[in-house]
């Protein structure tokens, strides 16, 4: 690993060496490094469109690092990885992308990931974004989620500075009692454009989704948040579209809730506006300066 | 020591003029408890808000230790040492009370150091400096932090709007204690009897106007006496 690439590896999933237990670092479209452990096993598949990661029933409390980097211009990555996520199991799974692109042609990553979850099982997922380099930096996230009854899938994710154009797609299918909550940050600067959508099908009784993004869109920057919610059943579904507004910067929401049962129970919430007066305010009269202060508040929405 | 010489305020409402505050001239002398009582809409807030440069004069100067502060933004006064407590706290998305406290007392705190700040509230730093400054605590809990910020930074003029306001039946007993035992100048804007028997001098306000400055001998039994139209309070801001 060089320089750039521990400094990319660092920002996307916080590690500063190999890690420890399974993981499957990919550089620029090859496998730089790769290992299994006895209850997470990493295959790849047969006609080298990506990975499957299988975790064995009852793994508990142990984290896969799946992370990927790309390093150079003039170049676009497909990878579709598939998650096999066994009954009973709780695992850490960390995602993410870094582009380091130097050159003055765009660089792009598209990760379709699909998860699997087994009944009972329970999924922390964490995919971060970053970008830095001269040239256009494109990350275009699929992410497909399957939950069987009483599983349970955390999803954290976090776009900041860095990337110009990004098309993010989340769908999600729940079974009987599963439950999903997806936090999602995002931050954009420049002319840097960001389009999420979420489709939430709850389609077993008494499942629940809690979908939040916290958008931060700064300079010229735009943004827009599409949310599908449909409820089949005896459920229940949030979701929460909250927005900071700097500069000339656009953010759109659009929100659409199917409740197709009478016994569904959907919500949406959303709030786009400037930063609040009274919380600059406040930050001032404790002594920190109008940017300072700016600094704060949004980085407590994004990572608070 | 705090001087406000002359200072006027006003807002306007469609198209009309209002002065909330006229020609107010006051001197807070340093490690002195005052408190600022006066009917709703007086201008009391308006004042306290003033003083920390929440709002803009129309006229007037307001000194801290003979320096003039009249022009100086929120931040620089600040740093300058006026602290503030708000009426109503601010909550914000995804901001801990510990963080805070960190920029309020400008240091790291470690567990202890909040729990100096936060016991003196009656709060246990260890529930509650991880906690989010937001709904998910308690009108009385957040006033009560709120408070312990304010008390958390090194300032020469410590001002408090209302702190009484919203506060919980803990708090109202331990409030006294709480003011008493700071040694620098204090100014403090409340109604209520038991904090206006703690002051040095209490500042009358009426209309904009300061009615009377004087101990407490002298203000309360006027207080009583004043007519419950004007404890009604005036049409204005405050």
């Amino acid at each position: 690993m060089d320089k750039i690439d521990k400094i990319l590896l660092q920002q996307i999933a916080d590690l500063h060496k190999i890690p420890s237990g399974a993981f499957n670092i990919r550089k620029n479209g090859q496998v730089l490094s790769r290992n299994s452990t006895k209850e997470i096993e990493i295959i790849p598949k047969k006609d080298g469109s990506g990975i499957n990661i299988k975790i064995a029933p009852n793994t508990k409390n142990k984290s896969v690092h799946i992370p990927v980097i790309v390093t150079i211009g003039n170049f676009s990555d497909t990878v579709c990885n598939d998650f096999y996520i066994g009954e009973n199991s709780d695992v850490t799974i960390i995602a993410g992308c870094g582009i380091d692109n130097p050159t003055c042609n765009s660089s792009q990553h598209s990760g379709i990931h699909s998860f699997y979850l087994k009944p009972n099982s329970h999924v922390r997922y964490v995919e971060k974004h970053y970008g830095q380099g001269e040239g256009k930096k494109i990350l275009n996230p699929v992410t497909n989620l399957f939950l069987d009854e009483n599983s349970f899938m955390e999803m954290e994710t976090l776009q900041i500075e860095g990337v110009d154009s990004s098309i993010r797609n989340t769908n999600a299918k729940l079974k009987q009692n599963a439950k999903l909550i997806v936090k999602e940050n995002l931050l954009t600067a420049k002319d840097q454009k960001v389009k999420t959508n979420f489709k939430i099908t709850l389609a077993g009784k008494n499942s629940s989704a809690d979908i939040v993004s916290h958008s931060v869109a700064k300079d010229s920057s735009s943004q827009k948040f599409v949310s599908n919610m449909i409820g089949k059943t005896e459920c229940f579904g949030h979701v929460e579209c909250d927005g900071i507004l700097l500069d000339d910067a656009k953010i759109i929401s659009v929100p659409r809730i199917s409740a197709l049962s009478k016994d569904s129970s959907l919500v949406h919430e959303a709030a786009i506006g400037k930063i609040a007066g009274d919380e600059l305010i406040k930050l001032m009269t404790l002594g920190l300066s109008e940017e300072d202060a700016e600094k704060t508040i949004i980085e407590g929405f994004l990572m608070g | 020591m705090l001087k406000i010489e002359n200072l006027s305020c006003s807002v306007f409402e469609n198209g009309r003029e209002i002065e909330i505050l006229k020609d107010i001239n006051l001197t807070f002398q340093d490690k002195k408890l005052y408190v600022i009582t006066g009917p709703n809409g007086s201008g009391k807030s308006t004042l306290v808000k003033l003083i920390m440069g929440i709002g803009s004069l129309k006229q007037g100067k307001i000194f801290l230790d003979d320096k003039d502060i009249s022009n100086y933004s929120i931040d620089s006064r600040a740093r300058e040492g006026i602290s503030f407590a708000f009426q109503k706290p601010v909550t914000f998305k995804g901001i801990k009370v510990g963080k805070l406290l960190d920029i309020a007392s400008e240091k790291n705190n470690t567990i202890s150091n909040s729990c100096e700040y936060l016991s003196k509230v009656g709060l246990c730093a260890r529930n509650y400096k991880d906690r989010y400054m937001d709904e998910s605590l308690s009108g009385g809990e957040l006033k009560r932090i709120e408070l312990a910020m304010a008390l958390s930074r090194p300032a020469k003029v410590y001002i408090f709007d209302e702190p009484e306001a919203g506060i919980d039946l803990w708090s109202f007993d331990k409030l006294s204690s709480l003011f008493s035992g700071i040694k620098e100048t204090t100014i403090i804007v409340s109604h209520q009897k038991e904090i206006l028997k703690l002051a040095d001098e209490i500042i009358l306000l009426s209309n904009g106007k300061v009615e009377k400055v004087g101990k407490g001998s002298e203000i309360l039994p006027l207080l009583e006496n004043f007519s419950c139209k004007k404890l009604r309070g005036e049409n204005g801001q405050d």
